[in-house]
């Protein structure tokens, strides 16, 4: 079995090698990623059509909008089916409840707990800067949900999962999950109500005090908005699951 | 003689193109042969799952070093190609040209003129001397949710991973298909005529318990 896994692999490596050789060189402005109509069109016209420096977030959120969604969905759907994996019942249960009692209980520590009490507040800022700077700046809702997620996650490793839960309990961490993506589709079925397609913010101009530039940048923050309360909880939801095998109690 | 020279500069040059101006391809296709090596050999699924985790990471370094511009930054604005800011700073400019003109004209005009201003100094397109300065934002775009979804799904796949330990007590690959076998092996053979798979495997579960 070795064996042959090892000449599969070895073969196709000898393919991507093969093709590697015809790939544009390291950094070569004619390659066709960099060369492409498509990348012109993003770095020439973002600033003009949206007023957005970074690029990437405009791609991201207005350009590719639609994908993204879908993205967002994509780790709701992760986070509600580590949830319907994990979840005991009946025989299950009464096994797990054995486990239980072989788990060595360890009082949180002082220096980690005062510590990560110190640290929360200065990572849940970040969190709220990288999400709301994420226009100007590398940032936005993917990665500032995942620091704000990383937070809650700090508390349950520092106490216990129960100090956590109180902050933010699973079902309330799936139900924010979910509000997460309506405001998404919110937003884009507004657009579509003031007579644009679906996710066309330039539409909410309608209601903005702004230009239809200015309404897709500031569409663009509320979207990300609803991308960071997707991303932080499914992260604290897939953390709290697996830590526990399901149970949602006790240490780590 | 001369032939064989030439078939020796042929090769060399074939590795001066592979190893030294493409040795971020090779690199992924290493990351990539390590990762799929795992996840086809090796019998512990934890280990599988480690082998995804590489292979994932190989096909981000292959999108991010196609996305490598030679000269170009990162695909955000400076201050001065940013329409927004550059926008802002003309319509000062313009109302400061249109200050001196104030006592002449009435308000009306004034937002008349002001707006035709707009329209011929407000944003414009980079020109291409201009984008060549910024990488192609798509690479980037893409692998910042692959990194993200990458995340959730290996969350699922340990997710699987404890089930699989609690219903069998063991993560290697065939000591769980062994025990799957023996399960079947055990209700298969009386069941035969059962038309209800879940008849059997309910006792299946029984018979295990007893």
């Amino acid at each position: 079995m070795k064996k042959v896994a090892l000449a599969v692999t070895l073969f196709i490596g000898a393919l991507l090698l093969y093709a590697a050789k015809d790939f544009s060189a390291w950094g070569d402005l004619q390659s066709p990623a960099s060369a492409s109509p498509v990348s012109k069109h993003f770095i020439a016209d973002t600033g003009v059509d949206t007023e957005v420096p970074n690029m990437v977030t405009a791609v991201l959120a207005d350009y590719r909008g639609f994908d993204t969604m879908f993205e967002t969905v994509v780790i709701f759907i992760a986070g509600i089916a580590i949830i319907a994996i994990l979840r005991c019942t009946g025989a299950d249960a009464d096994s797990l409840a054995l486990e239980r009692e072989s788990d060595v209980a360890t009082e949180p520590d002082l220096i980690v707990t005062n510590t990560v009490r110190l640290l929360i507040p200065v990572i849940q800022l970040f969190a709220f800067y990288v999400l709301a700077h994420g226009h100007v700046s590398p940032g936005g809702g993917f990665q500032g949900g995942v620091i704000m997620g990383a937070s809650f996650i700090l508390v349950a490793l520092a106490w216990d999962l129960p100090k956590a839960m109180d902050r933010l309990s699973v079902d309330r961490a799936v139900m924010l999950a979910g509000v997460g993506i309506l405001i998404y589709a919110g937003i884009g079925l507004f657009s579509m109500l003031l007579g644009g397609e679906f996710l066309d913010y330039a539409e909410l101009y309608h209601v903005l005090p702004v230009s239809r530039e200015m309404a897709r940048y500031h569409a663009m923050l509320g979207v990300e908005i609803g991308v960071a309360f997707t991303v932080t909880t499914v992260m604290f939801a897939i953390y709290a699951n697996l830590s526990t095998r399901g149970r949602l109690e006790g240490g780590l | 003689m001369f032939g064989e020279e030439g078939l020796l500069n042929e090769l060399l040059v074939l590795l001066n193109k592979l190893l030294v101006e493409r040795f971020n391809y090779c690199v992924y296709v290493v990351l990539l042969l390590i990762g799929l090596y795992a996840m086809i050999a090796k019998n512990n699924l934890i280990k599988k799952l480690i082998g995804m985790s590489i292979f994932q990471t190989a096909i981000i370094l292959f999108y991010v070093s196609i996305g490598v511009k030679e000269g170009a930054t990162i695909p955000i604005y400076v201050a001065e190609h940013d329409p927004h800011g550059h926008h802002a700073e003309h319509t000062v400019h313009i109302d400061e040209a249109n200050a001196t003109e104030v006592s002449e004209e009435n308000a009306t005009s004034l937002t008349a003129s002001h707006e035709e201003d707009h329209g011929h100094h407000g944003p414009r397109s980079l020109t291409d001397e201009e984008t060549s300065g910024y990488a192609n934002p798509l690479p980037h775009v893409l692998m910042l949710t692959a990194i993200v979804v990458g995340v959730a799904t290996l969350g699922v796949a340990l997710a699987l991973t404890q089930r699989i330990y609690r219903a069998y007590g063991t993560i290697e690959e065939d000591a769980v298909l062994a025990a799957i076998q023996a399960e079947e092996s055990a209700t298969v053979i009386p069941d035969v005529l059962a038309t209800k798979p879940k008849q059997a495997s309910a006792k299946s579960r029984k018979a295990k318990k007893a």
